[in-house]
């Protein structure tokens, strides 16, 4: 349309190409979803997202389950954060409930989820690697990622899914062998995130892909509610781990990476940073790791003698009483709030006393990034959707529930 | 509201004080985290900017409840702050009714961005209306979903019963 004259006197014909372009749902890098991108040229003008495709009407199955039965349910919008979506659930249940839970119990629940959120970061670098063309991250995302499953699988008795904290503490409890495990799994991560610094994050290739691209600014953040790594990396010191401790949180030093560069390579430095605080906590977890029960006495008592005997003292594992099988809490309504590893969870359940929840509303990080993800895209390239999307670590599932 | 250690109240309880003797709504701090404050939907734009002035920026969730015997819905919003220290722990709760005959509800995005997705998806789940929603379209569900508000308690869910094979 328009033409410049160029210097030498040659003309260059700049022809507007505008369009929308279908990413997905079947595009190998974008997950379950569909974005839908409208073009100017190579910019973005606007996107929107066609999220849903992995619906599984967890709210609406609520109703017609026993809070028991629903803690296999909730942890399936993201299998890979099991323990924290398990957890949150748990949190706000107990608050319903008024149960106390005892200290090992405590640190066993701060323990599963820092193992989870080790391998859950490890998996959205993978994911990032490939978005991006780096085979090597995905493979070395995967299969470092592996590492901490398989501590999980020890622990929990599942690699994922692991339905491990219950109402009142936990399932199992920890062993020397998990704990070997631990400390030979610590030793290989930290050597591993050395080669990792090396082969990805210096890599100038990975730097001048992500430096610079999808820069969410301090205001911004704010005001589309951003959550986790992502609002972390943009310069708001916000975890609830720190502002409202739950499980062992008061008592273990670790801190919280902030950025404020706010670009998609920030956010992935704070997720290798909080890899290495996360494996601070665990360290700290397996030394001061106080002896105790792992589940409230309330319920433990209601365990028959011969039951107890077979399974807590022999192999350390809690069967469940007859109280759970289908309990009512007291009328009311409770809000919880975890930190997973993409993000601040919430849980928000209303009781009108019944065996089933009346609401239960859950809003994952994922869910909450899907609004910051459509901005953020606003005027990028489009060869930076990619970065974009892997520097978030949206996972459709989890934003669909 | 810099000077906390003088108020032998929380700041919490505080805020909805204010908000009592303000917009006269009713409501209550639970704890010195949680509260909820009860808001008749005609003033809710208001009660929304003064929280939004007092330092609350965004919110955490949007969620719509259905109560079929009162004929009307719940709307809740879920309130906290980024930026002011004091109140990054608070979670307050905005809480507002509206009938099902006239299932319209002012939308908060002209305060609070970031309900966005939330009042979106409340739209589709049970068929609120956000008046002044951008983007007030359908979100997560299939197109057989059109007019049908699958959270409603009166969208009815099959369970399968369960059997057990008593030769084993």
């Amino acid at each position: 349309m328009t033409s410049q004259p160029e210097p030498s006197g040659l003309q260059v014909d700049i022809i507007p190409v505008q369009g929308e372009l279908n990413v997905g749902p079947q595009h190998p890098g974008s997950g379950h979803m569909r974005i839908y991108v409208k073009l100017s040229g190579d910019i973005i003008e606007d996107i929107d997202l066609d999220v849903g495709y992995v619906h599984r009407a967890v709210e609406k199955l609520s109703e017609i389950r026993n809070y028991m039965h629903l803690i296999p349910l909730v942890e399936r919008p993201a299998i890979l954060d099991a323990i924290h979506m398990n957890l949150g659930y748990i949190l706000a249940l107990e608050k319903i409930l008024g149960v106390d839970v005892p200290e090992r119990a405590q640190y066993l629940r701060s323990l599963a989820a820092e193992i989870n959120r080790i391998a859950s970061h490890l998996y959205g670098t993978g994911i990032l690697g490939i978005f991006l063309g780096h085979s090597t991250a995905f493979m070395w995302g995967f299969g470092d990622r592996e590492v901490w499953v398989e501590i999980l699988q020890a622990l929990t008795g599942a690699r994922v899914t692991n339905s491990y904290v219950i109402p009142g503490g936990v399932r199992r409890d920890l062993t020397p062998a998990i704990k070997e495990m631990i400390e030979k799994a610590l030793a290989y991560q930290r050597r591993k995130v050395k080669d990792w610094y090396k082969i990805f994050v210096n890599n100038p290739n990975i730097r001048s892909r992500l430096e610079n691209v999808g820069v969410m600014t301090n205001e911004n953040a704010i005001k589309w509610g951003a959550v986790g790594p992502n609002l972390r990396a943009s310069g708001v010191y916000y975890d609830v781990r720190k502002i409202e401790p739950y499980a062992a949180y008061s008592k273990l030093d670790f801190e919280i990476p902030v950025y404020k560069e706010g670009d998609a390579y920030a956010r992935l430095l704070v997720r290798f940073e909080e890899v290495e605080q996360s494996m601070r906590m665990i360290e700290q977890i397996i030394k001061e790791i106080p002896e105790g029960n792992i589940l409230s006495d309330r319920f433990f008592k209601q365990i028959p003698p011969t039951r107890l005997k077979k399974w807590w003292e022999g192999q350390k594992k809690i069967v469940f009483p007859g109280y759970y099988a289908s309990f009512r809490p007291p009328k009311g309504e409770a809000v919880s709030r975890v930190e997973a590893a993409r993000g601040e969870l919430l849980y928000y359940i209303v009781s009108d006393g019944s065996p089933k929840p009346y609401r239960l509303r859950i809003i994952t990080p994922s869910y909450r990034m899907i609004y910051v993800f459509k901005q953020l895209a606003k005027g990028a390239r489009y060869a930076d959707l990619v970065a974009i999307y892997g520097s978030l670590d949206y996972f459709p599932p989890e934003a669909d529930r | 509201m810099s000077s906390s250690q003088q108020v032998p109240q929380s700041l919490l309880s505080k805020v909805i004080q204010d908000l009592i003797g303000k917009f006269k709504v009713t409501g209550k701090a639970e704890s010195d985290t949680r509260g909820y404050v009860e808001v008749d939907k005609s003033k809710i734009i208001q009660v929304a900017s003064y929280l939004k002035e007092i330092g609350f920026d965004h919110v955490k969730s949007v969620t719509g409840i259905d109560y079929p015997e009162q004929n009307q819905f719940e709307v809740v919003y879920h309130v906290s702050s980024y930026s002011v220290p004091e109140l990054t722990k608070v979670i307050l709760a905005v809480k507002s009714k509206t009938s099902y005959k006239d299932p319209k509800f002012p939308s908060l995005y002209s305060i609070w961005e970031s309900v966005w997705t939330g009042e979106r998806e409340t739209y589709e789940m049970l068929g609120i209306i956000f008046e002044g929603h951008p983007e007030l379209k359908r979100l997560f569900l299939d197109e057989d979903f059109e007019g049908v508000y699958p959270l409603r308690k009166s969208f009815k869910l099959k369970q399968e019963g369960l059997f057990i094979d008593k030769s084993a």
